[in-house]
């Protein structure tokens, strides 16, 4: 593989960049594989990529019906953040905040991290309360957390609205300095070059059919391109989570709804952090272009629509108002949505099944893109090892029978109610 | 935006409404001897079609009755709404 470096930048250029290779290559299935992974997102990609270079697993496949990073990839905020309060989420998250902090070196490619902080408002004493818990709970499990007060937290974001009539005046906020953001696409195209580099077929325009499962085991998996025998099948497939649980006469503890996302038109450099609305659900940074990237509620029914309609998204927009009021002189340049596996607790699964070969990675409600490389690297090790690592012990599928819910936002099972 | 007739009140915006979530799910009966993972499918486990999807909605805004939809979920559209206690 052409390592990308400023010496082959400029030696590219003297042939007008025409000379590269292909970062990855457009693969047709074989008739075998080792593993199949459904799902050619980022937690697909990043999973092929730990298989082949922590497991030395390389005959492996990543099917994908649409195209490469098409999916919720391409739909994300971009916010990568560990601030969660139960050790199985902080520890699990943590974990891959220090591969966040490694991608672009470890891939060859400019995943452009930019950890840039995020700030979880509070607007109340009540708030700050539980801010302070969490707060304290990240610190126990060495994530870096610093409780701002009002003052504080107008020297970060002085756009803000601090006056005093405001229905949700702004107390102060929890602030993880080492969380940020990353380009998206980016992680996608990093993941896919280097795992393709390393003999893993990205399978596009290929759907699932359905699977071959004789006596309880996979035996192969049939595709829209032809039947494939694979002993080993790795599910990343987020909002499509209940489709291939469908094909497989599994139900999961996952329904599926649609989360927006919007940018505004671009604007100069405003707001250098990622900061959250605590009265709502809003979020808010600004793009490398200078878009602001906003986000906040699922429309709050199931849906596969991958568009949203409005009424969602002025309610949180008016949110990003109350928050910000210079937003409403901005144009809005683009709005879309994606389709979201919300599981049950709110926390994800990542497991084996009741089926021998069949392995699970769903339910990651909003936070799918910042648990990308973590996600692949416990999945790839579940995976290989056919047992689950102590990182994802937590995300196990039978919690939802022991008892032992992860639930992180205490929403009980409606995690799409807003 | 969706735009729901309610069996009792009419055509309506979306915005009078909340959901209420799977239709079919039925809560195990009282006073009747239910194993631990009828319990779990019912709390828990959603089959959450694409397609035809019978679902709750509440009036919420209105009348405040529940009534039932059914709903295609890829598409949106609405083809039937009855009370909550008729059938689908």
């Amino acid at each position: 593989m052409q390592k990308y470096s400023i010496f082959n930048l400029i030696k590219n250029a003297f042939s007008g960049h025409q000379k590269w290779d292909l970062a990855w290559k457009d693969a047709t299935p074989k008739k075998e594989y080792d593993v199949v992974i459904i799902g050619g997102g980022g937690h697909g990609l990043a999973t092929a990529y730990y298989l082949a270079k922590e497991h030395n697993i390389t005959n492996v496949a990543i099917i994908e019906k649409g195209w490469l990073g098409g999916g919720n990839m391409g739909r994300n905020t971009t916010i990568i953040r560990s601030n969660y309060m139960h050790d199985d989420n902080a520890l699990f998250s943590e974990f891959g905040m220090d591969l966040w902090r490694k991608m672009s070196q470890d891939l060859n490619y400019n995943v452009m991290f930019s950890p840039r902080g995020i700030i979880n408002l509070a607007h109340s004493d009540a708030q700050m309360n539980v801010f302070a818990r969490r707060g304290n709970s990240m610190r126990l499990n060495g994530i870096d957390a610093v409780l701002l007060n009002r003052e504080e937290v107008k020297e970060i974001i002085p756009m803000a609205d601090f006056s005093d009539n405001v229905r949700f005046p702004i107390f102060g906020g929890l602030m993880q300095p080492s969380a940020g953001t990353a380009r998206h696409d980016a992680v996608a195209w990093g993941y896919a070059r280097q795992a393709d580099s390393m003999g893993v077929d990205i399978i596009q325009n290929c759907e699932v059919t359905g699977f071959d499962v004789v006596g309880g085991k996979i035996q192969g998996v049939r595709t829209s391109r032809g039947d494939i025998k694979v002993k080993k099948i790795g599910l990343c497939v987020a909002g499509s989570t209940n489709i291939l649980a469908e094909k497989l006469n599994m139900t999961i503890p996952v329904e599926t709804h649609l989360l927006q996302a919007c940018v505004t038109e671009p604007v100069k450099p405003v707001l250098d952090s990622v900061v959250t609305f605590g009265a709502g659900h809003f979020y808010i940074s600004q793009s490398d272009k200078g878009e602001m990237v906003m986000g906040g509620d699922l429309d709050g029914y199931n849906s596969y629509a991958q568009r949203g309609n409005l009424p969602t998204l002025q309610h949180v927009l008016t949110e990003g108002i109350a928050m910000m009021p210079f937003l409403s002189k901005l144009k809005m340049l683009r709005t879309w949505g994606g389709i979201m596996d919300m599981s049950m607790d709110g926390s994800p699964i990542i497991d084996k099944t009741h089926i021998e070969g069949l392995y699970l990675n769903c339910g990651w409600c909003y936070g799918g893109f910042k648990a990308t490389p973590a996600s692949g690297w416990t999945f790839a090790h579940t995976i290989a090892q056919d047992r689950v690592h102590k990182l994802n012990e937590g995300y196990s599928l039978s919690r939802f029978n022991t008892g032992h819910l992860l639930d992180e936002k205490g929403l009980g099972t409606k995690t799409w109610i807003s | 935006m969706l735009h729901i007739k309610c069996p009792h009140c009419g055509m309506r915006s979306q915005n009078e409404f909340s959901y209420g979530g799977d239709a079919t799910v039925k809560r195990p009966e009282l006073n009747k001897e239910i194993s631990d993972q009828d319990w779990d499918n019912f709390v828990y486990y959603r089959k959450s079609l694409r397609g035809k999807h019978k679902e709750l909605w509440q009036h919420i805004s209105g009348c405040r009755q529940w009534i039932k939809v059914e709903r295609d979920t890829a598409t949106h559209e609405i083809f039937k709404t009855v009370k909550a206690h008729e059938d689908i």
